[in-house]
């Protein structure tokens, strides 16, 4: 994606980030990109673009200027110490069916 | 012909044509977006044209279905109005010509969700939803666009002009709009014209641009069949694939 090009070249709309929380979703996952003028616009070409216009979704636009990414140089230092501690995964216990969506 | 298919024809007719303009700028859209966004309300129009057309088919009695109606009249039977039939023109154009349209057909289709007749009374609430979708964006392109740069704004103000001539149509009042109105079946007309002179002044005012005259003249005869030199055009590129091999399934 050409977002340093576009932040950089003032006639091109900005980058947005779009975040989507489907009808019975419970969270807002990334489900692409898109560029636009404004915020208000930006919230109305992901609803063109990446709902169809379904009822009951929630849209997040965040300027892709925003948004702060870990490095991947940093892979290791950040994620790999939680690899070799098994007590931090709660996955030793069976889960009564009652609860949900954790 | 009765009266309500002859209107439920020129509901239908409306959005076939607008959505039969729109769909040809698939792929030619400003920006990708916008793409995307004139596609939609293409589709929205044409999901209401088979509604009103299969209800139009299924009164009338004749055997008529959808596709027959929309591929097997020629100009003289489609009773839209000449505002949709205008050619698209640059993108002010395109985007006023939804705008006044956009206007009529909200404040049309939420007086006709409390229609005496169920079926249209159905659809109309089932239309609602995407018609004011479609004049939120049309109203909000217009402001940008006429409140924009000087270029946009002049291209928007000969847009509002040039088109203006065609926007009272769907105000006249025949003998078929009478018998819907006394019947119940659709909202008055000078009520949606004052529900559109509002909104129409509102929108301008926030967009810089100036209201053409409300005394001027208007152009009509879509509604009776008697059509500007566009739609002919229009019905040739669309029916062409059924007139060169009637009834084909596909």
């Amino acid at each position: 994606m050409s977002t340093q090009l576009s932040t950089q070249t003032s006639k091109e709309w900005p980058l947005w980030e779009v975040f989507i929380r489907s009808q019975h979703g419970l969270a807002h996952k990334h489900v692409g990109s898109l560029h636009a003028p404004d915020a208000e616009m930006a919230v109305n070409n992901a609803r063109d673009v990446y709902t169809r216009r379904n009822e009951g979704v929630s849209i997040w636009v965040v300027r892709a200027a925003d948004i702060v990414a870990s490095s991947p140089s940093d892979k290791g230092a950040l994620f790999e110490p939680a690899n070799s501690k098994v007590y931090r995964h709660p996955t030793f216990f069976p889960m009564p069916e009652e609860v949900k969506n954790l | 012909m009765d009266a309500k298919v002859n209107y439920l024809l020129r509901l239908g007719d409306n959005a076939l044509i607008l959505s039969q303009q729109l769909s040809r700028l698939c792929g030619k859209g400003p920006a990708l977006e916008e793409d995307m966004a004139l596609s939609n309300v293409a589709l929205d129009l044409l999901g209401q044209t088979r509604l009103w057309y299969e209800y139009a088919a299924e009164l009338e009695g004749a055997g008529r279905d959808e596709d027959r109606l929309a591929y097997h009249r020629d100009a003289h039977d489609f009773k839209n109005c000449l505002l949709l039939e205008q050619p698209n023109g640059n993108y002010a154009d395109t985007m006023m010509r939804q705008f006044y349209f956009d206007t009529w057909h909200y404040f049309l289709i939420a007086g006709l969700t409390h229609s005496s007749d169920e079926r249209i009374a159905a659809i109309a609430e089932k239309s609602l939803k995407e018609v004011t979708y479609h004049l939120r964006r049309s109203g909000d392109l217009v402001v940008r666009m006429g409140d924009g740069t000087d270029i946009s704004h002049a291209k928007t103000q000969a847009a509002a002009d040039a088109l203006w001539m065609y926007s009272g149509e769907v105000f006249g009042y025949d003998a078929v709009d009478q018998a819907m109105v006394e019947a119940g079946i659709a909202p008055p007309a000078d009520q949606l014209r004052t529900q559109w002179l509002a909104h129409v002044a509102e929108i301008f005012a926030e967009a810089t641009l100036v209201m053409p005259p409300q005394d001027a003249w208007m152009q009509s005869g879509g509604k009776q069949g008697r059509h500007t030199e566009h739609l002919g055009f229009i019905l040739a590129e669309m029916q062409f694939l059924q007139r060169a091999y009637p009834n084909a399934q596909w």
